[in-house]
């Protein structure tokens, strides 16, 4: 463990669930990720923050599948893991939720929590007949939906007919559904207002009390303050520091972020 | 809105308020008109007679839609499904002319149509071509492959087996054919399939959300294929449905069958920007159209009249799904 980590009052003491170690990604001669490092706990908020070109965006696509690294290894509960499509982490139980609201508009909210994952009934009508177990889909996700304390008119409602707020809740919900593992959240809040962000970010935080640990990638300060347990902070291509809002201020982050400030990580390299 | 509102009452006035707006019902409604009306306007349009001929007129155009109503739910579009029809018909009859098996020629000039969607579905999903063209360019292939194999004109197809869907079962009086039955069965099959069934919720998806439906893990390219093979394998079928009508395999005919398929599409309300709709409304726009040119014609109106209120149809059937869409945004 890297010095200036040990020292802070990290609330995550969980086990290690996900973590990339020494990641390269090279394109051409543009170097996307130097090194980088990445841990998540046990029942935390990750936050990921860094300013455009850190390297963030392309370590999560290592993590979610979409891209293979050069180097470097990625270990899901201690073990080793390879990824080389999408599908491949939803396998091991990891679920992705996109900014753009990655939702069918015109079906329902029941229809597009079970979306590509939809319950066919038992025996042969399910077996011969394909039919789908519609009655037991939608009793699921009003459960799942109150469980979550998520607040929305009606399970039968076209997604079209909610807020942006609502929408992306439905697809944080479906990650939540169906994660068992983790949940990455690439900028979930970047297409909302002030108090649709609000009623994401709340169940954001239901997700991680029900205990699954959440990576929160966040361009938002004050959104990546208010929710994160720990910080990871990444300038040119790795980590450079990793903190919790009780130990850094917004503005020594931002700092950090931008390099006016040292991180407490040393290159791997130098 | 933040109300939590999932009380049982409030979800019934939920439902109620989208059966009234749903494309459908307005779809339904003005099929009723226009049957109320040339009930009044005429003495002839009300007989079982009647309305049986209206039906069997639409059968063809109406099995077309059918594959017609998957594709533009993926948000494609199908130019080519009635040149495929007139290739099955053209490849049915002259197999049958060189003396094989009827029902193995029926099988091969189906099988034909339904390889016609695999190569279109493989440009569509593959290559990501856009429908519009794909198909385009196979109304041009396969319209000339047609006429090559017709060596020019038609020709009469008196086998039994490929006429078989113009016989009809009399139920007092009136004449119900096979080929009546056969699209009726199509439309309950797929509806099935659409709205019972993961892969129709996935057609949705598709037409919805490309991405989205990606991201969720829907194999969109093998959904696409397989809309496209289905598709073209219902034209198959409706190429058996029009040698049961006129035993005649003609190159030239059912050349405006895609654009008629298409007005039908849109008029039962499914949107042309993929997504939304439903295979009965199809349906109820194929029976629109044939409602409307039967009852004109007994009216003793002129025909040109048929195309002009059609074409006032559908313009009025799009401009109803954009204003609905633009009121939701």
């Amino acid at each position: 463990m890297k010095p200036g980590v040990e020292n802070t009052n990290v609330p995550a003491q969980g086990e290690i669930v996900l973590e990339a170690r020494n990641i390269v990604k090279r394109y051409g001669h543009v170097t996307a990720l130097d090194g980088a490092n990445l841990e998540l706990r046990a029942g935390e908020v990750l936050a990921i923050i860094g300013d455009n070109g850190a390297g963030k965006s392309t370590l999560i696509k290592v993590l979610c599948g979409a891209v293979t690294p050069d180097e470097g290894e990625v270990l899901l509960d201690g073990v080793p893991v390879h990824f080389h499509s999408p599908l491949d982490p939803r396998k091991r139980g990891i679920e992705t939720v996109y900014q753009d609201l990655a939702v069918a508009p015109a079906l329902d909210i029941a229809t597009n929590l079970f979306l590509g994952r939809e319950v066919r009934c038992r025996g042969v009508l399910g077996s011969w007949f394909r039919l789908l177990d519609k009655r037991r889909m939608k009793r699921e996700a009003q459960k799942e939906m109150e469980e979550l304390k998520f607040r929305l008119p009606s399970i039968d409602s076209a997604v079209e007919d909610l807020s942006g707020g609502q929408r992306q809740g439905v697809a944080v919900a479906r990650s939540a559904i169906f994660a068992r593992r983790l949940v990455i959240m690439d900028e979930p809040t970047a297409a909302l207002g002030v108090r649709e962000s609000g009623e994401v970010l709340n169940l954001i935080r239901t997700i991680r009390d029900r205990g699954l640990p959440v990576i929160l990638i966040s361009h938002n300060m004050p959104h990546v303050f208010e929710l994160a347990d720990r910080i990871h902070i990444m300038r040119l291509g790795r980590r450079v520091a990793l903190t919790t809002p009780q130990r850094h201020s917004m503005s020594e982050v931002v700092a950090i972020m931008t390099g006016a400030a040292p991180g407490d990580e040393q290159s791997p390299r130098s | 809105m933040s109300t939590n509102t999932m009380a049982p009452s409030s979800r019934g006035v939920a439902l109620l308020g989208r059966a009234l707006t749903a494309p459908t019902v307005g779809s339904l409604v003005v099929l009723l008109v226009f049957c109320a009306i040339f009930s009044l306007s005429t003495h002839t349009f009300l007989a079982a007679e009647n309305l049986s001929l209206v039906i069997q007129q639409s059968v063809i155009v109406g099995t077309l839609a059918i594959g017609q109503t998957m594709i533009i739910l993926t948000a494609g579009i199908d130019l080519a499904n009635g040149s495929i029809a007139v290739l099955g018909t053209i490849v049915a009859g002259r197999l049958v002319d060189q003396g094989h098996n009827s029902a193995l020629c029926l099988l091969l000039a189906i099988l034909l149509c339904t390889c016609v969607g695999l190569v279109a579905g493989t440009l569509v999903s593959r290559l990501m071509l856009p429908p519009f063209i794909v198909t385009l360019g196979l109304l041009g292939i396969v319209t000339a492959a047609t006429r090559l194999i017709a060596q020019g004109g038609s020709f009469p197809v008196t086998d039994d087996l490929l006429g078989w869907t113009g016989n009809s079962w009399i139920v007092g009086g009136t004449g119900i054919t096979f080929g009546m039955i056969i699209m009726f069965l199509l439309y309950a099959f797929v509806w099935y399939v659409l709205t019972q069934t993961a892969w129709g919720r996935h057609v949705y998806a598709i037409g919805n959300n490309r991405t989205a439906a990606r991201l969720v893990g829907i194999p969109v390219e093998n959904r696409l294929l397989s809309v496209y093979t289905f598709a073209a394998f219902l034209y198959g079928i409706g190429a058996w449905l029009a040698l049961g009508r006129i035993p005649n395999a003609d190159p030239n005919a059912l050349q405006s069958a895609n654009l008629d398929s298409i007005t039908a599409v849109v008029i039962g309300g499914t949107s042309l920007f993929g997504g939304r709709g439903s295979i009965w409304g199809t349906l109820v726009g194929t029976l629109i159209v044939s409602v409307l040119r039967n009852g004109l014609t007994l009216s003793g109106i002129d025909p040109l009249w048929q195309d002009l209120v059609t074409g006032v149809l559908v313009i009025s059937a799009v401009a109803v799904d954009q204003i609905s869409r633009g009121k939701q945004r």
